[in-house]
């Protein structure tokens, strides 16, 4: 039998220590290295191909290291970024833009026009893997004359400008990708970002170095490491054990327990949105029920005591901050409205009209929760739905197939904040992303995508989201918040985009 | 038969095990719900738009004929390229594996430990408190799931006495030298105890997780051979002839005994591999079930092909081992 000696529990306790205090040396109490515990991993590190390219979540991660044609302000407005001048001649045939100057690649070499011309061209090939291709190649034949590039319009596409700040709006360095190859640069990326990539783990970690020569000003932290913590216990758990500086996305209930310790808390509006998809079928090609379901739901209520008054209600699909929001389009709570409506139909809560809403479970917050809520609400007004749930990736399989059921739960994010992104994929009958087939509002939004009068074309989509409100084709719920958490000894500035950006954090 | 031709014999069973699997996993995947391209298809794609993007990536065939180009790949080491990572399927597979390995592995360890420690204290202590205090120990350890006991120990030991980090499977602030991935065993090698002691500091706990409830299995099967054991003759003979009750349980009751505790720890093995899924998430640890749970999210189907095939490859290795250990161990089965 074995005997306990006093060596033997001196040396197992040095052991011990030895082996539990290796934890506790990147608890740094001066924060040297940022650690930011992020909510998604980062599968490849090329920004314009791939499912990782529309994936917005990432885009932060990107945005470190690459930067987009036309830099976004933390309010989705455009600036002067690599292109610090930008817009379309007289009869909008042609496109011109002004590269900066003075940009150098994280290698050293100067960026030039000619980079942001062949990344223009390669996001355009339809060979190339680009999601955003079909936007991308409505440009073309570019020259290059020193740092300015023309080029043809190919197709009039009003927002082409704006992707050059949102999906796959990346400028990659030319020579260096030609030189290294795809495989290459996964191993090496570089851009012209904040930070520089100084070592990546798939599935764990990125550590970040600064780029001293940032055209966008030296950013202050030195050394970032940003960690993939998919669950979100564990990301609380990491900032609340002093492992990591700032985190983001965790429920609201944490957030609220945990800002007002020895954390601070960060929660601000984000382009991302909560909204019930109508499908006209069955039940849902009757207006009244329609209108019913859109008056009976208290959306205050609902962001009040669901998502702990994290969200903002909302009545189309722009939040206040996107080019066509209009204020004055409202639907108001209306509970015994939608009652008289339903019963012009023949229902009421004795004879309530019955069909399915379909929803994720924990895909987003409350997601379930919200639907049960609003369910009940539906109820009392005479409107029996069941709740199917189904996973994100199903939702988007059956709106492509225009399958969904007649009512089914959905985020929808607009980080350029241009209602065709919004309102335009989400409701024109034959994109891929509508379910609402009515020719009425196909009719009306039609011309709108080749609209060249910005004026004109803002002022339409208004009108295409006030007839949405009063039709009832879709239901928009709330404008998500996000929820950051962050050490006291870190300024955290939000953008608009739900991006998280080390380099706009600053020593508090 | 020989031996020989039983092994023969069980590597043919193998590989038609592990085609089985790959039929079914090729077409399951597919004829469940969830499109990849649907998950990638960015606002305004037209028609044409997705039938670039199925083309692309070889949706536009037959599943049939899908299934026949990606197995005359994975014939000749080609198991085809992930479409979120955009790397060749294997080089993720086996970038991933040992780290998974060296987890089960540490947590089997601790299993054993823990269970057999138990067991033997059980047995020792037969009919006393202590008896049931491991009893109940154990019924609390196999009641409670793995993933449970990792949120305890992230909550116990990573918040409220932060000695063990809570995610992932190195510091990042660590340079690496080494050129597998099998990062504790090459440590040991180089003798690169500073590396050592932090991957076992990242390790502890979610080993700790999954070896809880096989431990209590453990246990509890050792404790009733044991018992059983020391009813026989033959360790009535050892105690007649002076041995101590430690000596009658270790030397003599023990060999016996822990021969069908043997084989469940192999069967075990298998399920605490499949358990890593879900531990590795809560972690954020960098194995394969990690991955898997990305592949499945993002319907990576070439990535959750070359997984599965992966685990159904361990499952079927071990088991193997598991009966060969068996076969020489007991000399019976040896020669039927």
């Amino acid at each position: 039998m074995t005997v306990l000696t006093r060596r033997g529990v001196l040396l197992s306790t040095a052991a011990a220590i030895t082996f539990a205090g290796s934890a506790s040396t990147t608890w740094a109490q001066d924060i040297k290295e940022l650690v930011i515990a992020y909510n998604v991993n980062l599968p490849s590190w090329n920004p314009t191909v791939g499912a990782s390219a529309v994936n917005p979540t990432i885009q932060g991660l990107y945005q470190s290291v690459f930067d987009l044609f036309i830099a976004q302000d933390t309010d989705l407005t455009q600036t002067a970024g690599l292109i610090t001048d930008w817009g379309w001649n007289a009869d909008k045939t042609k496109v011109h833009m002004t590269v900066r100057d003075g940009v150098t690649w994280h290698n050293g070499d100067p960026l030039t026009a000619e980079d942001v011309a062949w990344s223009l061209e390669r996001a355009a090939d339809p060979e190339g893997g680009n999601p955003i291709q079909f936007i991308w190649s409505t440009i073309g034949n570019f020259a290059i004359d020193g740092n300015k590039i023309t080029g043809d319009v190919l197709r009039f596409e009003p927002t082409i400008f704006k992707w050059m700040s949102f999906l796959t709006g990346y400028v990659l360095p030319k020579a260096y990708m030609e030189k290294v190859g795809a495989d290459g640069f996964e191993a090496a990326p570089i851009g012209t970002g904040p930070y520089m990539v100084e070592k990546y783990e798939r599935n764990a970690f990125v550590r970040l170095k600064a780029n001293d020569n940032y055209w966008g000003g030296a950013p202050e932290f030195k050394s970032v490491t940003i960690k993939f913590v998919t669950d979100a216990a564990g990301r609380v758990a990491e900032v609340e054990s002093g492992n990591a500086h700032v985190t983001l996305e965790m429920p609201y209930e944490e957030y609220d327990r945990l800002k007002g310790g020895a954390l601070m808390g960060t929660a601000a509006p984000v382009s991302d949105i909560g909204m019930i998809f109508f499908n006209d079928i069955d039940a849902m090609t009757d207006p009244n029920v329609r209108k019913a379901a859109v008056m009976a739901v208290n959306k205050t209520a609902i962001v009040d005591r669901l998502l702990s008054g994290y969200g903002v209600p909302i009545d189309t699909l722009q939040t206040p901050d996107y080019a066509a929001y209009d204020a004055s389009v409202t639907t108001p709570y209306d509970p015994d409205g939608a009652k008289a409506l339903l019963a012009k139909s023949g229902y009421s809560v004795d004879n309530p009209v019955k069909f399915t809403i379909q929803t994720t479970r924990g895909f987003k917050p409350k997601d379930y929760e919200i639907i049960q809520a609003i369910v009940g609400l539906w109820r009392k007004v005479g409107i029996e739905a069941e709740i199917e749930v189904y996973e994100i990736a199903k939702h988007y399989e059956l709106r492509a197939a225009d399958t969904l059921a007649p009512a089914a739960f959905y985020n929808w994010g607009n980080s350029i904040g241009d209602p065709t992104t919004s309102t335009g994929f989400a409701m024109f009958g034959p994109s891929p992303h509508s379910v609402w087939d009515g020719e009425d509002l196909t009719g009306m939004i039609g011309p709108l995508w080749g609209e060249a009068d910005d004026a004109k074309r803002i002022a339409g989509w208004k009108a295409v989201d006030r007839h949405i409100a009063e039709n009832a084709l879709v239901l928009p719920l709330f404008q998500y918040v996000q929820p950051i958490l962050h050490a006291p000894g870190v300024k955290v500035v939000p953008h608009a985009s739900g991006a998280l950006l080390p380099h706009l954090m600053t020593r508090a | 038969m020989s031996l020989l031709l039983q092994i023969l014999s069980r590597l043919m069973t193998m590989a038609v095990t592990l085609f089985g699997v790959a039929v079914i996993v090729f077409f399951v995947i597919r004829v469940v719900p969830g499109n990849p391209i649907a998950m990638m298809l960015p606002p305004g794609a037209s028609v044409e738009d997705i039938a670039r993007l199925e083309a692309l990536y070889g949706f536009d065939k037959s599943i049939p004929e899908q299934f026949y180009i990606w197995l005359s790949g994975v014939l000749q080491g080609d198991f085809g390229t992930s479409i979120t990572a955009r790397q060749p399927v294997l080089d993720l597979v086996l970038s991933r594996l040992p780290a998974t390995l060296e987890l089960s592995v540490m947590a089997l360890l601790i299993a054993i430990i823990m269970g057999g420690f138990m067991a033997l204290a059980g047995t020792r202590m037969r009919g006393t408190k202590t008896e049931a205090i491991v009893d109940v120990t154990n019924g609390v350890a196999l009641s409670v799931p793995d993933f449970l006991w990792g949120l305890v120990l992230v909550l116990l030991f990573g918040v409220l006495w932060p000695v063990f980090h809570i995610s992932g499977r190195v510091s990042p602030a660590l340079d690496l030298p080494f050129v597998t991935h099998f990062y504790l065993i090459e440590s040991l090698l180089r003798l690169r105890f500073d590396i050592m002691a932090d991957l076992l500091s990242h390790m502890f706990m979610p080993a700790l997780a999954l070896a809880i409830p096989l431990a209590a299995v453990i246990a509890q099967l050792l404790k009733q051979s044991l018992k059983e054991t020391l009813h026989l003759d033959y360790v009535t003979l050892a105690r007649t002839q002076g041995y101590s009750e430690n000596q009658v349980i270790l030397r003599e009751a023990l060999p016996n005994a822990v021969l069908p505790t043997l084989t469940l720890i192999g069967v075990q093995f298998t399920f605490l591999i499949g358990g890593t899924v879900i531990i590795e998430r809560l972690f954020s640890y960098e194995g394969l079930g990690n991955m898997a749970i990305d592949a499945v999210i993002n319907r990576d189907l070439p990535l959750i092909q070359g997984i599965v095939i992966m685990f159904a490859l361990i499952f079927t290795v071990v088991n193997r081992l598991v009966d060969l250990t068996y076969a020489l161990l007991n000399p019976r089965l040896r020669n039927g």
